[in-house]
Formats: structure tokens, C-alpha cells, sequence
């Protein structure tokens, strides 16, 4: 606003000398100090274009049959090795790869949509409508998420199946309901932030200028309470992979013929003796990819929190 | 106190209730009858399948189908076992110990490793310790429950051949050579639960008595003399406590899914396992009840939890 008198000392004492520093590069110098975090990022982006662009590199179809070399060691035919049937595991583990780390990315979306909603809403309007909301978020966080999940994919899996065909209708299905099931704490973080910036002066200022309760909330509340629901995001992606590793390993999840790295997992988990190297790929990918998603998630929490000095 | 677990035990109902609901709408929601398999189940005759659906009163309302369904799972009338071909209740209670007696020792492990653990870091904020800790904190609680599993077979049971893979219920000797084949075979799927959980209480420890190390009673504490040690003992860490009690029950749920997933690889008779297989064979009812079972689990133990919180802050259980 041109013309207008500073709000206060400190704004023009840091006038002049001081650049503007946009939020996202603010972000950005304070996360790379945190160095694991940083080799985080560094790995999981490998890891994106890996299975992003490396089926078009690596061109061995993924049910190639070769008996001549089944259950064979890494080598440079197949860097990765083989499995029971002879597939090249490196192509399966690319093209897998792609699942596992997009169901993680969507039930994340899920998570977050939802629980935003929720949290935003209980922590705009007062009285019963909040008091439901946060029983229902209890009542949720004691669900036994695994048992209830996998409940609900065996009760649902051959309605979706017959009505979106089986990848399309297993796909859908795990998203929704490992999201459905982890919105609890996006929920409660964003209600306790709305809840302590609707009483900020800047939300009052808003408030006497005229400003509708949504423009509020999404102008002003919302943006201001974005920090932690990043960071919870990031971790929901990690815990949605996992998620959908353990359905994969229990057998519910994907069908055979789609080999996320839990359904590798879960095929090589009864021929350890003779073909380690099977089990460990699929099952070190998992680990990489979640460990460096905990960091990724550990540094933006040190780098979105205002109150730490970095 | 009485007071106190009796107006816990209001709370608890609730909650109950409002999981029942949840699962009650799952089933009903599925599409198509629950029962379907069972006209095509060569086990079942069919009266038994239509005996089913009146018990069940398929063709009632909804809410009278809830009810009748809440009275029967309440009067431990869980169904009959079409894979087993016993009650499904009888089926449970055989299985519910081993999963207890899993799961509460890999607890106690996993306490054992993150109270000591985490209240060291704290003590001792960035030093290399707490960097080492913190990082393998880290990847305690990435590694998937699942793949430590099968890790730790490949290690001690095919590499070093020390440890058996397969749990068994009937060890065929008794005396201290059961007690030691048992502690050998629970040694695998206990570690498993147990650094998994450690791992994750381990950071919850360090950041609350990194909270409580730097109030000003702790000074005081410190200025009129005492050890340190009884600083740390008795000042913070019983303080530290609370929230990391709070955060264990909140984990509960978690730690179910973990003890399917490890009952899973290690074949450990538990109800997890019961849970797996009755769903590769289609056996609904004993689906449903295992579901309810692991759902009043975690209500229970967030009764103990709210139990420990009263019991570690008496403010709590008068307010």
C-alpha cells in the first residue's frame, strides 16, 4: 500500500539494507543446512527419474520368461538379477517403482485434502460442529489402521475390480483408503494453527477491513498454517509407501502380474536361501525411498519453523 | 483413582461404540451379500448358510442389523469358523495369547532400548552420541517391519544358522529347554516389533526431556546440590514421561499392524496370522471378529495409557 505509515519501528529500521527474501528461498538456505536431509532430496529425485525415465532406457520387458537364467545373481545382463521365472528384476523394480512411489504420492494427496478440510473447518466454526469433528478424528486415530485396511480391501477389491478393471480399481482403492485412514493428523495440525492465528492481529486487521470469513481462511489463515501440513505430508508419503509395501507383502494388495516392490518382496520371501539378492533390491529400494523421504521431512520441519534460528 | 478409571471407562464406550459403527458400515457397504461365498462353499450346507443370513437378519433394516450384530460380538457370540470348523471365539482365545506375549515383551524391549537411549541423548543435546542415535533412530523406524524380518531370517537363520525361522505352538519338551527353544524362537519376531518401536520412542524421549531438562526446577534441583543422576532420575525423567505416554498410546494401532506383519513372516500362531489366512480362504466371521478384537485392543491399551498418565501426574486424576 503506497503511502501508508509503517506498521512499526522494526519494519523500516530493516528498510532499506535488507533485500526481500521470498519464503520458498528462505526455505530453501535453511533446509540445506540440514545435510542428510539434503542427500534425502538428492536420492529421492534419483529415484523419481529412475522410474520416471528409466523403463525407456532400460528396454528388457518386465515377463520376459528365460529359463535358462532363473533366480540368477546380479550380472550384466541382468544388473539386478532374476527372479523364479527369469524376469529381469531391474525392469520390474523400474516399472514397480513407479506404482509404489505414486500410490505414496496420492494417498498423501488424499491425507492432506481431507484432513485439511476437516481441520479447517473445525477450527473456523466453534462449539458442536468442532467438538464432532475432533471425536470423529479420535475415533479414528484408535483404529487399527492395518487390520480395518486390509478388512476393507477384502470386502471391496472384486466390486472395484469388475468396475474399473483390476490395476485401475486396486489403485483407487488402496489410495482412498490408506488416505482415508491417515487424514488424523493433518486434522489436528491444522485446526490448532487455525484455532492460534484467528485471533492474530493481521487475521483482525482482515476481519475490520471487510474481508469475508472464506477469504479469511483462505487468503490469510490457510497460508500461514500451510508449515506443519508440509512437513506431515512429506512423512504421510513415507508411511503410504510403507502402507502399501506391507498389503503387497501380505498378499492383498496389487495382483501378481503388477510388481510393486512389496509384491516383489512377498515372491521372494520364500526362496531366500537361493536368491537373496531378490529380496534384498526390492526391500533396500523401500527402505531408500522412505528413509529418505523421513529426512526430506525431518529438514523441512527444522526449515519451516519460525521460531528456530538457523 | 476410582472415580477416575470409572469416568475413563465412560470415555472408553464411546469409542467403542463409534469403532463398531465403523466396522458394521464396512461390511454393509461391501458390495454384494458377505455371504455369497458360502453358496458356493462346498463346507458349508445349505441350511447352515441360510441359518446364517436369518441369524445375521440380512433382510431387516439397517439399524436393527446393527444392533443385533453389536448384541452378538458384545455376548462373545463371534460365528462359527468354516475354515477351522470350530467357534470362532474358541479360535481367537486359542490364539490371543501368543500375540500378547509378542507383542508385550517386543514392548518392553523396545522401552527398554528407547528410555535409556533417549534420556542419554537428551542429556547430552548434539554431542556425537545423540548424533549417532538420532541417525539410527531414523533408520530404525524406515526399515519396514517387514523387511527387518526378513533380514533377520536371512542373517541368524540362513547365514549363521542360529535361530529357527518357524514358530511353533507345541515345542515338544518341557523344563528349561522349553523356556530356552521358546526365548529362541520369539527372539526374531520380538526383535523385529521391538527396535521398530524403539526406534520411534526413542526420539519421543529425547525431545520430551529436552523439554522438561531446561525448566527452572530442574536448576533449582541442580543448585541445592543434588546428583545428577537424581536430577535425571527422579526430577525429569519422571516428568518427561507424560507425553511420551500420550505418544505410545497413540502408536498402538501402529504396533498391531506391526505384530500382523511379523506374525506374518515368522508364522507365529497369533491372531494376526489367524487374520491373514482367513482372508486368502474367504472366512468372513473370523475376519470380522479378529478386526473387532484388535479394535478393543487398542481401546484397552489406551485405558492403560490414560491409567499411567493419572498414576505420573496426579493432577491429572483429580482435575
Amino acid at each position: 500500500m503506497a503511502g501508508s505509515t509503517l506498521a512499526s519501528p522494526i519494519a523500516e529500521a530493516a528498510g532499506p539494507g535488507a533485500r526481500y527474501v521470498s519464503p520458498a528461498r528462505e526455505t530453501w538456505r535453511r533446509f540445506r543446512r540440514h545435510r542428510l536431509a539434503v542427500a534425502g532430496a538428492v536420492i529421492l529425485v534419483l529415484m523419481l527419474l529412475a522410474v520416471g525415465f528409466g523403463p525407456f532406457l532400460w528396454r528388457v520387458p518386465i515377463n520376459d520368461i528365460d529359463f535358462n537364467a532363473m533366480q540368477a545373481g546380479p550380472s550384466w545382463a541382468h544388473p539386478f538379477g532374476t527372479d523364479d521365472l527369469g524376469q529381469d528384476l531391474l525392469a520390474r523394480m523400474l516399472y514397480g517403482g513407479r506404482i509404489s512411489l505414486s500410490v505414496g504420492l496420492a494417498a498423501m494427496l488424499v491425507a492432506v485434502v481431507v484432513g485439511t478440510i476437516v481441520g479447517a473447518i473445525a477450527g473456523v466454526s466453534r462449539g458442536s460442529v468442532d467438538m464432532a469433528l475432533m471425536w470423529l478424528t479420535d475415533l479414528f486415530l484408535s483404529l487399527p489402521a492395518l487390520p480395518l485396511l486390509l478388512l476393507i480391501i477384502y470386502l471391496f477389491r472384486d466390486g472395484l475390480k469388475a468396475l474399473v478393471g483390476p490395476q485401475l480399481g486396486v489403485f483407487i482403492l488402496i489410495v482412498a483408503v490408506i488416505g482415508g485412514l491417515r487424514w488424523m493428523q493433518v486434522a489436528r495440525l491444522v485446526r490448532a494453527q487455525f484455532l492460534s492465528l484467528r485471533e492474530k492481529e493481521f487475521v483482525e486487521a482482515a476481519r475490520a477491513l471487510g474481508a469475508t470469513r472464506w477469504r479469511q481462511v483462505v487468503r490469510h489463515i490457510l497460508p500461514n498454517s500451510l508449515g506443519p501440513v508440509i512437513v506431515a505430508g512429506t512423512v504421510d508419503v513415507a508411511a503410504a509407501i510403507i502402507a502399501e509395501s506391507t498389503l503387497s507383502f501380505l498378499g492383498l494388495g496389487f495382483p501378481p502380474d503388477i510388481p510393486t516392490w512389496g509384491r516383489i518382496l512377498y515372491d521372494a520371501k520364500d526362496y531366500l536361501d537361493i536368491a537373496p539378492h531378490w529380496a534384498l533390491f526390492a526391500g533396500g529400494a523401500i527402505f531408500l525411498a522412505v528413509l529418505s523421504i523421513n529426512f526430506v521431512g525431518d529438514g523441512l520441519r527444522d526449515a519451516l519453523d519460525p521460531r528456530r534460528v538457523m | 483413582m476410582g472415580r477416575y478409571l470409572l469416568r475413563r471407562l465412560a470415555i472408553a464406550i464411546p469409542s467403542i461404540l463409534g469403532i463398531s459403527i465403523v466396522l458394521f458400515g464396512v461390511l454393509a457397504l461391501a458390495p454384494g451379500d458377505p455371504f455369497s461365498e458360502l453358496a458356493s462353499n462346498p463346507n458349508v450346507p445349505p441350511e447352515v448358510a441360510l441359518a446364517l443370513r436369518a441369524k445375521f437378519g440380512l433382510d431387516d433394516p439397517l439399524f436393527v442389523r446393527y444392533f443385533h450384530w453389536l448384541a452378538a460380538m458384545l455376548h462373545g457370540d463371534w460365528g462359527f469358523s468354516f475354515v477351522s470348523r470350530m467357534d470362532v471365539s474358541t479360535l481367537i482365545l486359542q490364539r490371543l495369547p501368543t500375540t500378547l506375549l509378542v507383542i508385550g515383551s517386543s514392548q518392553l524391549l523396545a522401552l527398554a532400548i528407547a528410555l535409556p537411549v533417549g534420556v542419554l541423548s537428551a542429556t547430552r543435546p548434539y554431542s556425537v552420541f545423540d548424533q549417532v542415535a538420532n541417525t539410527l533412530a531414523f533408520i530404525g523406524f524406515s526399515l519396514p517391519t517387514f523387511f527387518t524380518g526378513l533380514l533377520l531370517i536371512l542373517l541368524f537363520s540362513i547365514t549363521l544358522d542360529w535361530l529357527p525361522f518357524v514358530y511353533r505352538a507345541d515345542l515338544g519338551v518341557t523344563g528349561w529347554r522349553w523356556v530356552w527353544e521358546e526365548f529362541r524362537q520369539a527372539a526374531m519376531p520380538v526383535a523385529v516389533l521391538g527396535l521398530f518401536q524403539g526406534a520411534s520412542w526413542t526420539r519421543y524421549v529425547r525431545s520430551a526431556v529436552l523439554d522438561v531438562i531446561r525448566l527452572d526446577y530442574v536448576t533449582t534441583a541442580r543448585a541445592k546440590g543434588l546428583a545428577e543422576r537424581v536430577v535425571v532420575l527422579k526430577h525429569v525423567v519422571r516428568n518427561a514421561l507424560t507425553p511420551v505416554v500420550t505418544l505410545v498410546a497413540l502408536q498402538m494401532p501402529a504396533v498391531f499392524g506391526g505384530a500382523i506383519v511379523t506374525e506374518q513372516i515368522f508364522r507365529v500362531p497369533g491372531i494376526g496370522s489367524l487374520l491373514i489366512s482367513s482372508m486368502l480362504a474367504n472366512d468372513t466371521p473370523v475376519i470380522m471378529a479378529v478386526t473387532f478384537v484388535f479394535a478393543c485392543l487398542v481401546i484397552l491399551f489406551n485405558l492403560i495409557a490414560d491409567l499411567l498418565y493419572g498414576w505420573l501426574d496426579p493432577r491429572i486424576a483429580y482435575r
